[in-house]
C-alpha cells in the first residue's frame, strides 16, 4: 500500500481496526498519494484521509458501478490491460440475458429454488455452444450455495471444461464481455450515486478524478476493504465491483495497485487456507458433496479440467498428496487413495445451519474453539437457545466467555426463557495456552506465515489446542483400537503420530512438515517438497495442504524467517514465507506489458529478461518463469503449458481476469445493486428490491423488518450498522477481560447525528434502547456529528453506528448488551456470511424492560409493523415486471401484504 | 535532615549533567537510578506474533524465571517496524490477567455452579461423548444409497484465533471422524 498513489478505504475503518498496518497509508499519504475514506461513519481513518464521503450502509454496488460507469464512458480504461489481461473480448453465450433486460434479474432464475440456472452466462463456444464446467454440466445455483462454493476460489478461478474461448479483440461484438459490462452499469450514474447512497455530486467526481488519475502505466490505486464489505447479503459482489474497476484500470498484480483485505484475526487467512470450515478442504479444495462427488473420478473431473489453463489443472496432485498425508499407507491406489474415507456434504452445514440443527436437538456435541458465539455471531439469542438443547458443550478459552456461561448469567435467564436449572447440557471448560505459551504459525492478511517461538509453559492445566486434539485423537484411537466397524477405519488408519516434549506437547513443526509435504518414492524418498509444482497425482507425494507446499523446503522452516527488515528490499523476501512459493504480490506477470517490459520505470516490479529468456524483478514471478511474452501455446494442451505469454492470471482457466464472471457466482455474473434484506429505502434501480438469490430463513425466531414500499417499514424506521474499536477484539474474549483495555472502552453505546437525537429526544450520554424484531438492546447515547443523516430519494436516513464487543455475563471486567442480538439471519449465498453491517431498528430514549417485558416490547413492535415469517422473504419482488410468471398466492405479490 | 550543598541545586545538576532542560539526569531521583526497566532483566526475549488481528505485528516476549514481564514491538519486523496497537501493547496482559481461567471446569446438567475436573478426566469425558453422539448419530447413506459416512452430532466453531498447525489437526481429526460441522470466524 506504500507503493500506491491512491487509497480508496471503504467497508473498513483500518486507521482503528488495523491502526499499525495503517502507517503504510500514512507513509504513502507523506509522499503524495491521496487517501479516501468512504464510510457510512467519519471515523479515526477519515480524520487522517484526505476526505470523507459519507455513503448510505449496503450502498457500494451503485457507487463501484457509477465509477465502472464512468471509467468506460469517459474512455479512462486501461486499453493495452483490458484486451490483453483480462476476458474483455471473450464472447459469452447468446442465451446471456442481463438484469438490464428482466428488472433486476439475470437469466435463469428459477423461483421455485431461489437460485439461478447459471448455464446461460457462460462463453461462446465455437458453433453456438457453450463453455461449460467440466464433468457432467452446470451446477444449478441452489447446490452450488449449499455447498458455499464460492469458498473455493481463495486460490483460485472456478474451474472451466476448456479454454479454447472466442474472442473479438475489437471489442465491438455486443457479446463481448466489455460491451455487456458497459450496458450492465450504463444507468448507475452519478445522479443515481447521489439518490442511492447519499453522495453528492462533487464528492462522486472528487473520487472518480482522484481514481482515474492515478491509475495507468505511471500510477497505481489500491483499494482496501474489510467486513463492511463481506457482511451483506450480497458482499461478494461488493468485492467483485471493486475487482472489475481495479481490472478496468490495469491495477491488479502491480505495486500499488489491487484490493487489500483486512481481517481481523491472527490467523483468519491460515483458517480459511487449512479451512476449519464446512465446505473445504486445505488448499481450498471442495468437501465432497454426495450425488455431485461421488467417486475420485467425478471429484476430480469437476474440480478442474485436464483441458483448461493454469495451474488448476493439476488439481488431482493436490487432492492425492492431500489423501497420502491423511491416511499414508492405507491410502493406495486400489482404494482410490482412501476418497471414502471422507465424508459427504448433502448441504448447507455452516454454523448458522448447525445452530438451527442444535434447536431441532439433531446436534449432541459442539466444541467451541477461541470464538464466543454467544456474543459475536449474527443473533445472539438463537445462538445461546440453541446452546441450550446441547447434550455437552466443549469451551475452550483463556477466558470464561458468555459463550460458556450463559446457562447461569446470559440474557435469556433474566428474560426467563431458560432456567439454570432446567438445562441438561453439560458443559466442559478447558483452559487454553495463550500465543507465547506455545509454537506455531500464523498467516496474516497477505498469505504471510509467521512463526512464533514458545517463549514459556502454559500455566495450572492450560494446554494448546495442538495438545487437546492431539491427545483427543490418541484417546478416541485407543477407545476404538480392534474395531472391525468400518466406519472406524478413517480414524484407525489416520496419520496420528506426532513427536512430543516433555509435557506432552507435540512439535509443531513436524505438523507444519507434513503440511508442506515430502517425497514418498524413489531417491528422495521422505525428503520435504519445495514446491507444489512437484506434487504427483500417482501416491509418490503428500502433502497437507498444496498451496503451503515450500513452507518447509529443505527441511526448514521459512515461516521462522526473519531477517531484519531494515536490511532488505520492499518486499523483505526473507522475513516469514507468503503462499504460494513466497510471492508477495500475486498475478505479478501483469505488472509487466504483453511485451514483457514494465508497464513504466517508476511501477517497474517483474519484467522479461530476454538475455536470461526468463521473468526476473524484485519478487518470485507469478507465472512459468521462462515462458516468454510472446508465446502463444495451443490452448487446448491443457494445464500450465496452456498459458499465453499474455495470460498473467494463472490461477484462472482461460488465464485472464474476469470482469464477467461466467462460471463461480451463484447470485449474478455482474454485480448489481440490491437492497439489503431490511432497508428503509426502494431500489431506485430496478424493481427487484433485495438480491434475489440470498439466502433467507424464514422463521418465526429470526423475522425481518419490512422494507420500503410495504406496510410496517416505517415502524423499523432506522439504519443500524455494526462496528469494533481499537480498544476491543471481537467478541471480546481477548479485551474485555483485561483491565487496561476495559478500563479504555468500558460500555456499550451508539452513535447517533445530533438530527436524529432531536427526532427521537435522545439525551448525550443518557440510556437509549434500540429495538429490531429481533431483539431490543439499551447503550449509552453518543450524540455526534460524525453520524451525519443522508437524503436518499428525497427522503432523511438517519444511520446509528453500535459496536459490538459487550456481551452480558459477569465474568469479564466489563459488560454489556451484545449488538448482535439485533441481527437476524440472511447470507449471501456465495459464501455464506451472514448480513451483518446494516437492518433496520428503532430508538427510542431510556433503559430497555427487564425480564418478560423485554419480550413483551420486541413483540409490540412486531404486531405493529403487521410481520410475519414470510416478511422480506420473497425471493422475486414484482414478477410481472421480471419476466417470471407469478404463481396463484405463491411468488405473485399480495395486495397490502408485507414484501 | 543535613543541608543541601549548593552542589545539589536543580541548576547546578542541569548545567553540570549537560541536561540543560532538567528533563534527563539532572532529575533522576536515586530510586530511579537503583531500578531498570523489565525489558533489560528479561533472562531471555523470544520473537512472537501479536495474537490480535491479521496485520501481523512482531512481538518481543521477555521472560524473567519463566515468566512472561512484558511483550513490544519487534522493530525487526518489515510489517509493524516496532508498533503495536492498544491491544497488542496490553498482550502481557492477557497472558497474565488476573480473571484468566488456568483451572478445568465442568457444569454438570442442571447445576447452578461450576466444580473442578481433572484435566485427564475430563479429557477422557469429553473423548467418551465424542464417541457415542458420534455412534448413536452415524449416517453411513442417504436415502438414495449415496454413501455419507458422517455425523451431524458434532459441530465446531473456532479456528481464526489459532494456529496453522492446530487447525490442521482439527480439521483432519474431525474430517475422519466424519464430523462435517467445523466452522469458525471467516464464516462470519
Amino acid at each position: 500500500m506504500a507503493n500506491a498513489d491512491c487509497i480508496i478505504i471503504q467497508g473498513s475503518n483500518m486507521a482503528e481496526c488495523h491502526p499499525v498496518g495503517y502507517q503504510w497509508v500514512a507513509e504513502a499519504k507523506a509522499r503524495g498519494a491521496k487517501v479516501i475514506h468512504v464510510d457510512p461513519r467519519f471515523t479515526r481513518t477519515s480524520a487522517v484521509s484526505d476526505r470523507h464521503i459519507p455513503i448510505r450502509a449496503g450502498s457500494d454496488v451503485v457507487l463501484l458501478g457509477a465509477l465502472i460507469n464512468y471509467v468506460l464512458t469517459n474512455d479512462l480504461w486501461f486499453k493495452e490491460y483490458v484486451t490483453a489481461y483480462t476476458n474483455a473480448a471473450t464472447l459469452v453465450h447468446e442465451d446471456y440475458r442481463d438484469a438490464e433486460d428482466l428488472g433486476g434479474l439475470f437469466s435463469g432464475f428459477d423461483p421455485e429454488k431461489r437460485a439461478y440456472d447459471t448455464s446461460s452466462w457462460a462463453y461462446a463456444e465455437k458453433g453456438d455452444g457453450a463453455i461449460d464446467e467440466p464433468g457432467p454440466g452446470s451446477e444449478h445455483g441452489a447446490d452450488a450455495t449449499a455447498r458455499a462454493a464460492g469458498h473455493a476460489f481463495g486460490s483460485g478461478g472456478p474451474p472451466l471444461e476448456h479454454a479454447e474461448v472466442q474472442r473479438d479483440d475489437t471489442l465491438q461484438d455486443p457479446r463481448t464481455v466489455f460491451q455487456i459490462v458497459k450496458r450492465h452499469y450504463a444507468r448507475y450514474t452519478a445522479e443515481m450515486v447521489r439518490d442511492m447512497c447519499g453522495i453528492d455530486a462533487a464528492d462522486f467526481e472528487y473520487m472518480v478524478r482522484a481514481i482515474t488519475e492515478n491509475s495507468g502505466r505511471d500510477r497505481t490505486t489500491c483499494f482496501a476493504y474489510a467486513v463492511g464489505w463481506t457482511q451483506h447479503s450480497l458482499g461478494a459482489q461488493f468485492i467483485r465491483a471493486a475487482a472489475i474497476l481495479q481490472l478496468l484500470l490495469g491495477n491488479i498484480g502491480r505495486p500499488g495497485g489491487g484490493i487489500m483485505a483486512l481481517r481481523g484475526h491472527a490467523s483468519i487467512q491460515g483458517s480459511t487456507d487449512i479451512p476449519t470450515l464446512f465446505n473445504l478442504l486445505p488448499g481450498y479444495l471442495p468437501m465432497p458433496s454426495a450425488g455431485r462427488h461421488d467417486s475420485l473420478e467425478d471429484y476430480l473431473s469437476v474440480i478442474g479440467s485436464k483441458k483448461q489453463k493454469g495451474f488448476w489443472a493439476d488439481a488431482d496432485a493436490y487432492t492425492v498428496s492431500l489423501l497420502k498425508a491423511w491416511w499414508g499407507d492405507a491410502a493406495t491406489a486400489d482404494n482410490d487413495w482412501a476418497y471414502d474415507y471422507l465424508p459427504r456434504l448433502t448441504g448447507a452445514h455452516g454454523t448458522y445451519e448447525t445452530v438451527m440443527g442444535m434447536l431441532e436437538d439433531e446436534v449432541e456435541g459442539y466444541f467451541i474453539l477461541g470464538q464466543n458465539p454467544a456474543v459475536g455471531s449474527a443473533h445472539g439469542r438463537m445462538q445461546r437457545l440453541a446452546m441450550s438443547h446441547l447434550k455437552w458443550l466443549v469451551v475452550r478459552d483463556l477466558n470464561l466467555i458468555e459463550s460458556a456461561t450463559w446457562w447461569k448469567d446470559g440474557p435469556e435467564i433474566e428474560s426467563g426463557e431458560l432456567r439454570t436449572e432446567d438445562i441438561e447440557t453439560e458443559v466442559f471448560f478447558l483452559p487454553a495456552a495463550t500465543h507465547v505459551e506455545k509454537a506455531g504459525s500464523f498467516t496474516q492478511t497477505q498469505r504471510l506465515l509467521q512463526w512464533r517461538h514458545q517463549a514459556v509453559a502454559p500455566p495450572g492445566e492450560c494446554q494448546s489446542e495442538l495438545q487437546f486434539f492431539f491427545e483427543l485423537g490418541q484417546r478416541i484411537r485407543e477407545k476404538l483400537a480392534g474395531s472391525e466397524d468400518e466406519r472406524d477405519r478413517p480414524l484407525l488408519d489416520l496419520t496420528w503420530d506426532y513427536p512430543t516434549d516433555e509435557h506432552g506437547d507435540p512439535d509443531a513443526e513436524a505438523v507444519l512438515a507434513e503440511i508442506n509435504g515430502r517425497h514418498l518414492d524413489g531417491p528422495d524418498a521422505g525428503k520435504p517438497l519445495s514446491a507444489y509444482t512437484e506434487l504427483r497425482a500417482d501416491g509418490s507425494t503428500a502433502a497437507g495442504c498444496w498451496i503451503y507446499t515450500g513452507v518447509y523446503a529443505d527441511g526448514f522452516n521459512h515461516a521462522a524467517n526473519r531477517k531484519p527488515g531494515q536490511e532488505q528490499g520492499p518486499a523483505a523476501p526473507e522475513w516469514g514465507w507468503a503462499w504460494p512459493a513466497n510471492r508477495r504480490i500475486l498475478y505479478n506477470r501483469a505488472s509487466a506489458d504483453p511485451a514483457g517490459k514494465p508497464w513504466s520505470e517508476r511501477k517497474k516490479y517483474i519484467w522479461w529478461d530476454e538475455e536470461q529468456g526468463k521473468w526476473v524483478g524484485d519478487d518470485v514471478p507469478d507465472f512459468p518463469v521462462d515462458r516468454a511474452p510472446g508465446s502463444k501455446p495451443d490452448p487446448s494442451v491443457g494445464g500450465p503449458a496452456a498459458l499465453s505469454g499474455d495470460d498473467p492470471f494463472i490461477m484462472q482457466a482461460d488465464g485472464k481476469g474476469w470482469l464477467f464472471a461466467p462460471k463461480g457466482l451463484v447470485d449474478g455474473p455482474l454485480p448489481t445493486h440490491y437492497e439489503a434484506q431490511e432497508s428503509p429505502v426502494a431500489n431506485a434501480l430496478y424493481p427487484q428490491q433485495q438480491s434475489p438469490a440470498r439466502l433467507v430463513f424464514p422463521r418465526s425466531d429470526n423475522l425481518s423488518a419490512p422494507s420500503a414500499g410495504t406496510s410496517g417499514a416505517d415502524i423499523y424506521p432506522y439504519v443500524f450498522t455494526t462496528y469494533r474499536l481499537t480498544e476491543h477484539h471481537t467478541a471480546g474474549g481477548m479485551s474485555r477481560w483485561l483491565p487496561y483495555l476495559s478500563e479504555l472502552q468500558p460500555e456499550m453505546f451508539c452513535e447517533v447525528s445530533p438530527e436524529l437525537a432531536a427526532e427521537r429526544g435522545l439525551e448525550p450520554y443518557g440510556w437509549a434502547t434500540i429495538i429490531s424484531p429481533r431483539s431490543a438492546i439499551e447503550a449509552k447515547v453518543l450524540v455526534t456529528d460524525r453520524m451525519r443523516p443522508l437524503a436518499i430519494g428525497g427522503h432523511t436516513v438517519h444511520q446509528i453506528g453500535l459496536p459490538y464487543h459487550w456481551g452480558v455475563g459477569n465474568s469479564a471486567v466489563v459488560s454489556g448488551d451484545a449488538a448482535n442480538d439485533l441481527l437476524g439471519v440472511t447470507l449471501d449465498p456465495n459464501v455464506q456470511i451472514q448480513e451483518s453491517k446494516v437492518a433496520s431498528c428503532d430508538i427510542r430514549p431510556g433503559r430497555r424492560p427487564r425480564g418478560r417485558e423485554l419480550l413483551d416490547l420486541v413483540a409490540e413492535y412486531q404486531v405493529r409493523a403487521g410481520i410475519t415469517i414470510e416478511t422480506g422473504n420473497r425471493a422475486v419482488t414484482d414478477p410481472a415486471a421480471e419476466g417470471i410468471e407469478p404463481g396463484p398466492g405463491k411468488d405473485g405479490r399480495t395486495a397490502g401484504g408485507p414484501g | 535532615m543535613a543541608p543541601r550543598s549548593f552542589l545539589q541545586w536543580p541548576v547546578v545538576r542541569q548545567l553540570s549533567t549537560g541536561d540543560l532542560l532538567g528533563r534527563g539526569p539532572a532529575v533522576t531521583s536515586a530510586k530511579t537510578k537503583a531500578i531498570a526497566p523489565r525489558t533489560a532483566t528479561a533472562d531471555r526475549v523470544v520473537q512472537s506474533v501479536c495474537p490480535y488481528c491479521a496485520v501481523g505485528c512482531g512481538q518481543r516476549v521477555y521472560v524473567k524465571d519463566e515468566k512472561v514481564v512484558q511483550i513490544e514491538g519487534d522493530p525487526d519486523s518489515p510489517i509493524s517496524r516496532g508498533r503495536l496497537c492498544p491491544k497488542g501493547s496490553a498482550s502481557e496482559q492477557l497472558v497474565n490477567s488476573p480473571g484468566r481461567q488456568t483451572k478445568v471446569l465442568y457444569r454438570a446438567p442442571r447445576s447452578k455452579e461450576w466444580e473442578h475436573l481433572d484435566l485427564a478426566t475430563a479429557v477422557e469425558m469429553v473423548a467418551d461423548r465424542f464417541i457415542e453422539t458420534r455412534r448413536r448419530t452415524w449416517q453411513q447413506e442417504d436415502d438414495q444409497g449415496r454413501l455419507l459416512r458422517r455425523t451431524m452430532g458434532i459441530a465446531s466453531l473456532g479456528g481464526a484465533t489459532l494456529d496453522n498447525e492446530e487447525n490442521y489437526l482439527i480439521k483432519k481429526l474431525f474430517t475422519a471422524a466424519g464430523a462435517v460441522q467445523t466452522e469458525n470466524q471467516a464464516r462470519i
